[in-house]
């Protein structure tokens, strides 16, 4: 249930994301979602990919600082409330959500949400039993 | 082999003393005879070349200055006619005209006995093989450790700096001993060795030899555990030589300065007045073995102290300690003293590796301070609390060590200037 997120480390200066997304492209990576957390100084990117050891290897080789992260995702019904009672339910169980985004899913009417959280064992038990589907590591690096 | 010239290396402080005054006497009649800037300062001053009569009477003479040479751009402190120069060296000056200097083949040949000395003390023989990746040209670093090596009877592999795979390959196939350039190219070295997949635990290398920039003791364990060697410092500068004024022993406990030939004192750098051993405060050299240009009293700006007595390796010479700092790479912001070797201290003491370099600039009337660091993998994380945590801890360990408020940057990986030579650490934006 555990999904490997790509962490990019990405220095505030010009032609940088192109340069990481060119070096996806030409190693076949697929990005499925991406979020980028800004500071003044710096970004962090990260991705979701069909082949989150091999964009590791990739971008490491090419000098950068990378590292792979657990996350959870969840799929929830694309209607007004769809989030609301999946984030409910980890509130109730008092477990943070460090960060967290979201992208549509392209063939039915649900989203997908990507989460990060302090203890993502207790996330899953936690959302499994408030009946929120979960989304297995092959189902999201295929969608 | 101990040493290279044990008689002198060993000498007693009298006899050292002795040869010490008899070449004083002798440099500052030369001095008066055929430079100049000295007959025209010594005439100001009312001296005459036989008020000099021995060591004890040093302190009566004028300083020599770095700008000294510049008004004197290139030739005119020279004590020789050109015929007998057979070498000239020059370092680029960070401002202005270079620093232009000149050897006899005495001078050359005193030069290369020190620097034989220094690889003697630091463990070398014959049997090494030398491998120089000082630069070779004007700066004295390449030929001088050539030259040295030479002198020794070592085999001296004259590699010169740059293109680092290539250096390492060389280490390798040619089984190089002995190591010599700047301290941040050895972290470098290091570096690559690592990025190549090599052991280093496999190759025969055993000594370095470092200088030509300041390092810490901090940085000279991370290069003795990176390329498993031991790393000496080695001290000069090339108004009074080149590197080789003086060195480490295998003690590791200062440098032993070659005094029969270069003799130092520590002053005050506000009153001029000498300071006693132990005592901080601005090395001056006399080139008391030279011919071609035997400055009397130079003033290096480097901060150091001096000891004297026997050390644990037999040697008498005076030791210098590893200068603090320079009095002119020494940075004032918001009046506050800041050498870069702090902020290298610093890194080291967190476990992260020495590479930075410091932003100076003045917005409003205010002076501010960045320190760029390199992320590295064991900083980085998914989370900018994770990363802002880190650049707290560094601001407040730099706090406590410099007094004063840095703002501390990160930045990628290899993004920052990694020169060959001598590394780039600090740029002052501020118009003054």
């Amino acid at each position: 249930m555990i999904i490997k997120q790509l962490s990019v480390f990405v220095e505030n200066k010009k032609g940088r994301m192109a340069e990481i997304t060119d070096i996806l492209a030409k190693n076949d990576i697929d990005i499925r979602a991406l979020s980028i957390a800004d500071t003044t100084d710096y970004g962090i990117l990260r991705l979701i990919v069909d082949n989150p050891q091999k964009a590791q290897e990739t971008l490491k080789s090419a000098g950068m600082t990378v590292t792979l992260t657990g996350v959870i995702a969840i799929a929830i019904p694309d209607k007004p409330g769809g989030l609301s009672s999946a984030v409910k339910v980890l509130s109730e169980k008092d477990i943070q959500i460090e960060y967290m985004y979201a992208f549509l899913n392209p063939t039915d009417d649900t989203a997908f949400v990507i989460m990060r959280v302090e203890n993502e064992d207790n996330a899953i038990d936690a959302l499994t039993k408030g009946g929120i589907r979960l989304m297995k590591e092959e189902d999201i690096y295929t969608i | 082999m101990k040493f290279y010239t044990q008689e002198i290396e060993t000498a007693s402080r009298e006899q050292l003393r002795e040869i010490q005054s008899e070449r004083l006497c002798q440099m500052v009649k030369r001095c008066y005879e055929n430079v100049p800037h000295y007959r025209r300062k010594f005439d100001e001053m009312g001296l005459k070349p036989e008020d000099i009569k021995s060591i004890d009477d040093l302190h009566k003479l004028p300083f020599t200055y770095k700008d000294d040479l510049r008004d004197n751009y290139p030739y005119n402190l020279f004590a020789v006619p050109k015929e007998e120069v057979v070498r000239i060296h020059a370092s680029s000056g960070t401002t202005g005209k270079q620093t232009v200097v000149g050897y006899t083949q005495h001078d050359l040949d005193i030069w290369a006995e020190s620097v034989a000395r220094a690889i003697v003390a630091m463990g070398g023989s014959k049997s090494d093989y030398v491998h120089v990746s000082y630069g070779y040209g004007l700066f004295t670093g390449g030929l001088g450790l050539h030259d040295g090596a030479t002198r020794l009877g070592a085999s001296v592999i004259p590699v010169s700096s740059g293109n680092t795979k290539r250096q390492i390959q060389i280490m390798q196939d040619f089984k190089s001993d002995i190591l010599c350039c700047t301290p941040s190219y050895a972290m470098f070295i290091g570096e690559t060795c690592k990025e190549m997949g090599i052991d280093t635990k496999e190759l025969p290398l055993k000594i370095g030899i470092f200088g030509a920039e300041a390092w810490s003791e901090n940085m000279r364990r991370e290069i003795e555990k990176s390329l498993n060697i031991k790393a000496y410092d080695i001290y000069g500068l090339s108004e009074i030589a080149g590197p080789g004024v003086a060195f480490e022993c295998t003690d590791q406990s200062g440098m032993h300065v070659n005094e029969d030939y270069f003799y130092p004192e520590i002053i005050d750098p506000e009153t001029g007045e000498n300071l006693p051993d132990g005592e901080y405060g601005e090395l001056v050299f006399t080139c008391i073995g030279k011919e071609a240009l035997p400055l009397i009293r130079y003033r290096t700006r480097d901060i150091c102290a001096l000891t004297r007595g026997t050390c644990a390796c037999g040697r008498t010479l005076v030791k210098m300690a590893k200068p603090k700092g320079r009095t002119d790479d020494m940075l004032i912001i918001r009046g506050v003293n800041v050498f870069p070797s702090q902020v290298e201290h610093v890194l080291l003491s967190l476990n992260m590796e020495p590479n930075y370099q410091i932003v100076v600039d003045r917005i409003g009337n205010l002076d501010t301070m960045e320190v760029k660091i390199e992320m590295s993998q064991d900083m980085f994380s998914d989370q900018v609390k994770a990363i802002a945590g880190y650049e707290r801890k560094i601001s407040a360990a730099l706090q406590q060590t410099l007094n004063i408020a840095a703002k501390v940057t990160l930045v990628e990986p290899k993004s920052l200037p990694r020169s060959e030579g001598k590394a780039v650490r600090v740029i002052d934006n501020r118009k003054i």
